[in-house]
């Protein structure tokens, strides 16, 4: 049902121009590969721990591979012809010996070649099942505990920095109503280009994403889940210079959403733009096998950029983010698209506003269980205005049918959320989604009223912007500073250094696997 | 107390006001580690009576979780402010939004201002930098990178001082940020005084850029010590740095000449 009267012919040339964008990107995400990606295939293979100074053992192996025979034949033929040749059978102990330099790689030929190309398979193969295994626990506890009984679904974030004390938090809050539990991380976690290890007790504004971290949190949801009746969800980021392996623990340790954005590495982070779509690629082939949810970071455009002015921007994100998500093989219910309530509230008819855009959203994205952002960039320390905005927020919310709701605090920008805060806040939703929770059946704009002609409007101009970046591909629109006023040339950023061309004998068992399988 | 308190603007003693002059009324609300009971109750009137505030009336108390009762508390405070002993630290510069920044750079200094930043030294926390320099920022306000008259170059982590000196050279910096978060063996201070001595040996004093460091352990007032211009301590915000930036570069330094 429409309630926007958008013509199917702009919403069919949106998409056509998004995938004209975006495939020369996917041209080249499968034609190179990173370390990240390596090392995400060596994690699959069963490369755990790390070095006594806390540098994972994956991060050794794949330099020691590098060293000796270069990043882009893949690290996997050269690690399981050298662990043939030292007669070893686990692969960690081969990244020991190789971290100690007792070990050299080569790129074997003829049947040490083949041989070497199979047992890769073999135990690369047995961590995608793995990950299989977690994600028929996921449907199986789904099953056992059911889904929340609301649409959206409540999303609510907990960041103390100490695991041990982010676990009480995250479940009292989804004692309090949470669906879904997000741990931030630690600020500029996403500039490691490795993950570390273990539990941590200490972060920047945020808990540090390990692979031990994420087991310990999913465990004690598992107990809240079984208390309360609902699969309480698990979120964490795989944005940044590790997406890949983040992909992977997430997948191992069965998170069930992530937050993987197409660009937000590139604009936000001067990640380079090649690293970051080759890993993207591969983390969210990942996410696929996973069943895990990526939640796209929309958000932050509307952050850095005036809300109104830069509408079009989220949408044209957004039907990237879908083209790179469906290439990679996700469904349209792994979608959880972003956008946010971010428009100042001293505009004249803003709420009207912000309900185009979001019933915008709905209406192209009919599948996909959009994520809802709140207002961050106009709540000011002034707490009761804050609980307010929240509230329309939260109306904004429901009235357009979203799917994942993250609860917006009043005291944004004044202290991380006191408990209190946080029941405040959960407060505010219950009370709007208790009051309006089915308004959105009654909620049909009116034919060639304003809300109908903004969203237009903004479809428009995503469409113009489409146009635009179809005459000079995505790179060189990124490069000019095409999406919020960063410019990021393909030559520049971060991580350019783990970037490599395929050989002609590239071999990576785990893209083959999954790609078999889509 | 004279009858003139709080009803005229030169009062220099005054009350909170809720509705009538006088009446001090104040609201607040707080949490305590205790269940919901008469008792929990008779303790949030106890701490409100405690902050001054009498007498107090618990207009709000609601059980949150395990253990735990929030509670909203009007009351009349007995304290009383007395304005002329109202001590307030200045900051020595005017705190600019982004556009004002961008604004001020554009007309009066017509040409970017040049931003070069790094951690130096072995340290690999890149925190710091990339809260004042990234996009993304820090606490919801936008990074240096955002401000659109600021060419920022960030080197990130483990710059040597020669590469530093070099690219702010190349880049023709009007100011370096530098981060140190490490502080073993004072690490921090002689990086930042080696720093600083490079660049005076590098560079005449007239075209040296402005010396910026920033971190968690460092003392503000050693500016000298270290031979920078300015020190950023702990909570600092993109926004106070790029206001200070205008302040040194163009508006203290126009007025100056």
């Amino acid at each position: 049902m429409s309630k926007l009267d958008l013509d199917p012919v702009l919403v069919a040339r949106a998409r056509e121009l998004a995938r004209r964008a975006g495939q020369p990107v996917v041209d080249l995400a499968r034609s190179h590969t990173t370390v990240s990606v390596e090392r995400a295939v060596l994690r699959l293979a069963g490369v755990s721990g790390a070095d006594p100074d806390g540098i994972p053992w994956v991060n050794r192996l794949v330099d020691a591979v590098v060293a000796d025979v270069g990043l882009g034949h893949g690290v996997a033929v050269p690690v399981f012809d050298a662990l043939a040749r030292e007669g070893l059978t686990d692969v960690t102990l081969l990244a020991q010996k190789a971290a100690a330099g007792s070990v050299s790689f080569a790129l074997p030929t003829g049947r040490a070649a083949t041989a070497a190309r199979s047992a890769a398979r073999r135990a690369v193969g047995a961590g995608i099942r793995r990950i299989d295994r977690r994600r028929a626990e996921r449907d199986r506890l789904i099953k056992r505990h059911g889904d929340p009984k609301q649409r959206p679904w409540i999303y609510l974030i907990v960041a103390t920095g100490d695991i041990y004390e982010d676990i009480p938090q995250a479940q009292a809050a989804a004692r309090a109503g949470a669906d879904v539990i997000a741990v931030i991380r630690s600020t500029g976690q996403s500039l490691l280009d490795y993950v570390p290890e273990g539990a941590t007790r200490e972060g920047f504004a945020g808990t540090y994403a390990t692979q031990e971290n994420f087991r310990l949190m999913r465990a004690a949801l598992d107990e809240s889940s079984k208390e309360l009746g609902r699969y309480v969800r698990l979120t964490n980021y795989a944005s940044g210079l590790c997406m890949p392996e983040m992909a992977t623990l997430a997948g191992l340790e069965r998170l069930d959403m992530m937050l993987n954005d197409s660009m937000y590495g590139i604009l936000f982070r001067d990640i380079n733009p090649v690293r970051t779509f080759v890993d993207q690629r591969f983390s969210r082939q990942v996410h696929a096998r996973a069943g895990i949810i990526i939640n796209t970071g929309e958000d932050n455009y509307l952050t850095t950029a005036d809300a109104v002015d830069e509408a079009h921007t989220v949408t044209v994100s957004q039907l990237l983010n879908e083209f790179f998500a469906h290439e990679a093989g996700l469904a349209d219910w792994q979608l959880g698209l972003g956008h946010a309530f971010e428009i100042n509230p001293e505009v004249p008819e803003s709420f009207r506003l912000e309900l185009a855009h979001a019933l915008l959203a709905r209406e192209l994205f009919p599948d996909a269980p959009l994520k809802w952002m709140p207002p961050t960039k106009h709540m000011t320390g002034d707490v009761f205005r804050g609980n307010l905005l929240d509230g329309f927020f939260n109306l904004a919310g429901t009235l357009t049918g979203q799917g994942i709701l993250l609860v917006g605090m009043m005291t944004e920008a004044v202290v991380t959320p006191w408990l209190s805060d946080r029941d405040i806040a959960l407060q505010n939703v219950r009370y709007v989604l208790g009051a309006a929770g089915g308004l959105h059946e009654d909620f049909v704009p009116a034919p060639g009223g304003f809300i109908r002609r903004r969203a237009n409007q903004v479809l428009g101009e995503a469409l113009d912007l489409l146009e635009r970046i179809g005459e000079q591909t995505l790179l060189t629109a990124i490069a000019e500073g095409t999406f919020g006023i960063m410019k990021r040339p393909a030559d520049r950023g971060k991580g350019l250094d783990g970037v490599a061309a395929h050989e002609a004998d590239y071999c990576n068992p785990a893209t083959d696997i999954l790609e078999a399988a889509a | 107390m004279s009858e003139r308190t709080g009803q005229h603007s030169s009062a220099t003693i005054v009350r909170p006001y809720g509705d009538t002059t006088g009446d001090g009324m104040v609201q607040v609300s707080f949490t305590l580690p205790v269940a919901h009971d008469k008792r929990a109750e008779g303790a949030a009137l106890q701490l409100a009576n405690r902050m001054g505030i009498d007498p107090a009336m618990v207009v709000h108390a609601k059980p949150m979780g395990d253990g735990f009762t929030f509670f909203v508390v009007y009351g009349r405070v007995n304290h009383l402010v007395d304005l002329d002993a109202v001590q307030v630290v200045e900051r020595d510069f005017a705190l600019l939004s982004a556009k004002e920044v961008n604004t001020v750079v554009k007309q009066r200094l017509r040409r970017k201002l040049s931003v070069v930043g790094a951690c130096i030294g072995t340290d690999a926390h890149t925190v710091g930098i990339d809260a004042i320099l990234n996009v993304k920022g820090i606490a919801g306000e936008k990074g240096l990178e955002y401000y659109r008259e600021l060419k920022v170059t960030n080197l990130g982590a483990q710059v040597s001082v020669p590469e530093l000196v070099e690219a702010a050279r190349v880049e023709k910096a009007d100011a370096v940020l530098v981060s140190q978060v490490v502080t073993q063996r004072d690490a921090h201070l002689h990086n930042t005084r080696e720093m600083s001595a490079a660049f005076r040996e590098a560079m005449p004093a007239g075209r040296r850029p402005l010396l910026i460091v920033g971190g968690p352990r460092f003392d503000e007032t050693m500016t000298d010590e270290l031979g920078v211009d300015r020190i950023f301590g702990r909570g600092t915000t993109p926004g106070e740095v790029a206001s200070y930036l205008v302040h040194a570069l163009i508006t203290q330094r126009k007025a100056n000449t």
